[in-house]
């Protein structure tokens, strides 16, 4: 019997990016333009493959995921503040040493809220689709005005560390470290995400789950706790992002959650609710699009997110992986 | 002895009065065969002994402990196996992975109970055939087998099972009854839900019909069979 | 009895709802004259504007059950209809009446097609989806600088007759002067009443019971042989529109419009808590909602910042409390309301009439 697997939204990235090379018109903006969107991707990707994944398993929409992006974009600019001899540096190895246990700290604190956030917020709706949406969304203004408390309304500057500022040179295109930095750290947390999911019995239990919960509690596994444990995982995922997004953009914001919701909720409506693969597809896609037309079309740059996602949709109704058995 | 009893056992599922007080009892070591017209309120019995809809009123015991009002998992964990009509397969696991969710035991494929797939194989030769696909592209009769598998992988001491014929060929159809009588002689209770004439003659130990939500005859199996007319007016047909 | 017929049988049914509702509006109507001062007639005005956008997204949501964050897209299509046709046309009435029916022409086929759309997939996507619609259309309209005025908006000119300018008596009437703003602040005042009773109006027909009967049980509305399909689409398009009309509203009130003003998410979440905490399917639960709401944003950031002062010992309390957080609670509020209050006011008193 042939084992098939659905192949072609693969293909959707490299289509993409193999369109825009014509467009771009040099090959080394075209790489510099890539890298980016893959950078861009791969951090919309972790802060989106929780959420995903908290849909997926227990049918919970979180309207208010952006606020854990917000909060540990806020708590690692603490931790940098504190370490300035470190990433004033400029030596690489002692700016990783201080980024690490900023982004561990926010990973922690994201995780941390997130369980309250499941406990107070999210868990007394349960089912009720409309009363989450808009509970998570009353649960995002009370965050991003708590933030506003804690470190002020205005702006708050993250800088990149020394070491990592400025660009690889590879032959005429500029390659900025920091993107590559992402995409590595992108490419591990997806690493960790599919071994998990796919090596280990409590991956296994998130993916079946996902597919049929009633059936996973008939075997005579507790599905609530499981979903604590991924909400809160999803919840420091979006942490981390946050970080990373922070660094990105080099400045904070309290509404940054909310800015970033909408791309995420781009992101994984393209990728299928429930599906990791499909965010991780959805993201890249976003990533590379943003990057491509905002240097061809700036003022599309919104619009072309949209515009991908109802080309999607068209083609896929349910996004590029649906989840079975819904 | 009962292993399970339940007693006046109502269910509403939304504003549908489903159950109107059930009364059963399950002995001990043997097969009960749940009969009865389609809609009488079979599998809501089954789904309301497993926590799936919570009983509204009345008493739900197993091995004497009152389980109407535990979750799911809990019931599960007390050594009850559930094998739905729908099946339940994780269309997008492998059937390796299926059996392995079910082998609570088991931290990975490894762990699972070697004489025991053995035996599985032995019985549902697809199992061993599809070990490594996708369990979605199994044909409805091998999805079958795969569900009673998993009910099996472990030792468990009750079996709920909803029409687990559905779709068998008939040579399958004598390999799942001889898993059942394997396992009655292991002492395993079994409450079967089943149209078929060859589990009740060769399998059953009791019956229980049901019709509008209520148990309308329990007794031994070979006088139920013996009765003709009586399984007319209960069934509509002659078993 | 013609107070029935005119609220289309949908009476308050609780003494206390009706006396705050007949207190509301003898107080919106007699504004000018009650509460004297420039800043308590604009509060007046924004309330008028602000019931008519949230009934208009309570049919959306409390009777067809739809969640849309687009909602302020077409208020801000309304305002920048009236912004935009007075900046270029000149403040006529002719302009004014231009600016109106585009905008509504824009908002009826942008509802249209918005409204097809939500069929075709499931709610949760919808509301992601009207969600990065709206964000997106904010972008554009900062960024069509040429055209919007971008970040900055548009202040235009409106017709003489509404111009504060403009003075038809000599002498203040009961201490108020008798100038164009008045006359602006009554015509908003009709148009509110109008626009609110034909809500009712269309709540109350037996096109509004189907769409109640479509947010009970679609399937079954459509099983009996409603083309869900139609009131739907029909219902978000009568949504938009009376959207539209409370943005035209807002604009000719303060002759400006920036992309802040209609379009920020921020309103969105203010109409979202006004009809929860005013209670959802209700029409009324706007109004009171709205007053509710208009008033502590004007009024009691001044009593948070009392608040603050008095903590200022402690600095986190002081931060707490400061007037620039009250969204922090009326968050809260919001968040305890959809517990513990889902009903909202309305449902609230109506459930204690009943008793």
């Amino acid at each position: 019997m042939k084992i098939d697997f659905d192949w072609k939204p693969l293909l959707l990235a490299p289509i993409l990016a193999a369109v825009a090379l014509p467009l771009t018109g040099s090959f080394s903006t075209w790489l510099t333009l890539t890298v980016a969107g893959l950078a861009m991707g791969m951090i919309i990707f972790i802060i989106a493959s929780g959420l995903t994944l908290v849909f997926g398993l227990m049918d919970v929409l979180n309207f208010g995921h952006g606020v854990f992006i917000a909060l540990g974009a806020f708590v690692a600019s603490s931790v940098l503040g504190l370490m300035g001899d470190w990433t004033g540096s400029g030596e690489l190895w002692r700016n990783l040493v201080a980024v690490f246990p900023a982004m561990l700290v926010a990973m922690a604190v994201a995780g941390a809220v997130g369980l309250a956030f499941e406990r107070f917020i999210v868990r007394p709706v349960y089912g009720q689709h409309l009363k989450q949406i808009l509970i998570t969304m009353g649960g995002m203004i009370i965050g991003e005005e708590l933030i506003k408390v804690i470190w002020g309304p205005a702006q708050v500057p993250l800088p990149l560390p020394e070491a990592l500022r400025g660009s690889l040179l590879i032959g005429d295109a500029a390659i900025s470290k920091y993107r590559l930095l992402a995409v590595a750290v992108g490419i591990v947390v997806f690493g960790l995400l599919a071994w998990t999911l796919g090596r280990t019995k409590i991956g296994l239990l998130i993916r079946a789950g996902v597919q049929d919960r009633e059936m996973v509690e008939s075997l005579g596994y507790r599905i609530g706790r499981l979903f604590v444990g991924v909400f809160v995982v999803g919840s420091a995922l979006a942490g981390l992002g946050g970080v990373m997004w922070g660094l990105f953009q080099q400045n904070l914001v309290p509404q940054m959650g909310a800015q970033v919701n909408v791309l995420i909720f781009i992101v994984i409506i393209i990728g299928g609710l429930g599906s990791t693969g499909g965010a991780l597809i959805g993201a890249l896609l976003v990533g590379l699009m943003t990057n491509y037309i905002g240097f061809l079309l700036p003022t599309l740059t919104q619009f072309a997110s949209i515009l991908l996602m109802v080309a999607v949709l068209l083609w896929r109704p349910q996004g590029v992986y649906p989840v079975a058995n819904r | 002895m009962n292993l399970l009893e339940l007693q006046g056992v109502q269910t509403h599922i939304g504003a549908y009065h489903i159950l109107h007080g059930v009364d059963l009892a399950v002995p001990k070591g043997q097969l009960t065969m749940l009969l009865g017209r389609n809609g009488a309120g079979k599998t809501t019995t089954l789904r309301t002994i497993m926590g799936l809809w919570h009983a509204s009123a009345g008493t739900v015991r197993f091995g004497g402990k009152d389980i109407a009002a535990m979750h799911t998992p809990q019931i599960a964990e007390l050594g009850i196996a559930y094998v739905p009509e729908s099946m339940g397969i994780f269309s997008d696991l492998t059937v390796k992975e299926n059996m392995l969710l079910a082998a609570r035991s088991a931290k990975n494929a490894a762990q699972i109970d070697d004489t025991r797939l053995k035996w599985i194989f032995k019985l549902f030769p697809a199992v061993e055939k599809f070990w490594n696909h996708p369990a979605g592209k199994l044909s409805g009769g091998q999805k079958q087998m795969l569900a009673v598998s998993r009910a099996i992988v472990e030792p468990r001491e009750l079996l709920l099972i909803d029409e687990p014929s559905k779709g068998l060929a008939p040579v399958m159809i004598n390999n799942m009854i001889d898993a059942f009588a394997e396992l009655k002689r292991s002492g395993v209770t079994i409450l079967l839900v089943e149209q078929n004439i060859n589990f009740a003659q060769r399998l059953g130990d009791n019956v229980a019909v049901m019709d509008n939500g209520r148990v309308v005859h329990s007794g031994g199996m070979a006088a139920f069979s013996a009765d003709a007319q009586l399984q007319q007016s209960l069934l509509g047909l002659a078993l | 009895m013609f107070l029935k017929r005119l609220l289309s049988n949908d009476t308050p049914r609780s003494r206390l709802l009706a006396l705050l509702l007949v207190v509301l509006f003898i107080a919106l109507a007699f504004a000018p004259f009650i509460f004297p001062g420039v800043k308590a007639l604009s509060v007046a005005a924004k309330i008028l504007v602000f019931v008519v956008l949230v009934a208009s997204f309570d049919l959306l949501l409390g009777y067809t059950g739809i969640v849309s964050f687009a909602h302020t897209m077409f208020f801000g299509i309304g305002a920048y209809g009236i912004a935009i046709s007075a900046t270029r046309l000149g403040p006529s009435w002719g302009a004014v009446l231009l600016g109106l029916a585009a905008a509504l022409a824009v908002s009826l086929v942008l509802s249209f097609a918005i409204g097809l759309f939500s069929l075709r997939v499931r709610a949760i996507f919808f509301a992601m989806i009207t969600l990065a619609v709206a964000s997106a259309f904010q972008t554009l309209a900062s960024q069509l600088s040429d055209f919007t005025g971008g970040e900055d908006g548009l202040t235009f000119k409106l017709p003489e007759l509404i111009s504060p300018s403009f003075e038809f008596a000599e002498e203040p009437f009961l201490g108020v002067s008798l100038d164009g703003r008045l006359l602006c602040y009554y015509m908003l005042f009709v148009a509110a009443v109008v626009l609110v009773l034909a809500l009712l109006r269309i709540v109350n027909s037996p096109f509004g019971r189907v769409l109640q009967a479509i947010r009970e049980n679609e399937f079954r509305a459509e099983a009996i042989g409603y083309r869900v399909v139609v009131y739907r689409t029909t219902a978000a398009v009568l949504s938009a529109l009376f959207a539209t009309l409370a943005g035209a509203m807002l604009a000719i009130w303060l002759r400006y419009n920036g992309p802040d003003t209609s379009l920020s998410f921020e309103i969105m979440i203010d109409v979202l808590l006004i009809v929860v905490i005013g209670g959802m399917g209700t029409i009324y639960g706007a109004a009171i909602g709205a007053v509710l709401f208009v008033l502590a944003q004007s009024y009691l950031q001044d009593l948070l910042r009392v608040g603050s002062e008095a903590a200022s010992g402690l600095p986190w309390l002081a931060a707490l409390l400061s007037p620039d957080r009250w969204l922090l609670w009326l968050g809260v509020l919001f968040v305890l309301s959809v517990y513990y209050f889902p009903t909202g006011i309305v449902g609230k008193l109506r459930a204690r009439a009943a008793r």
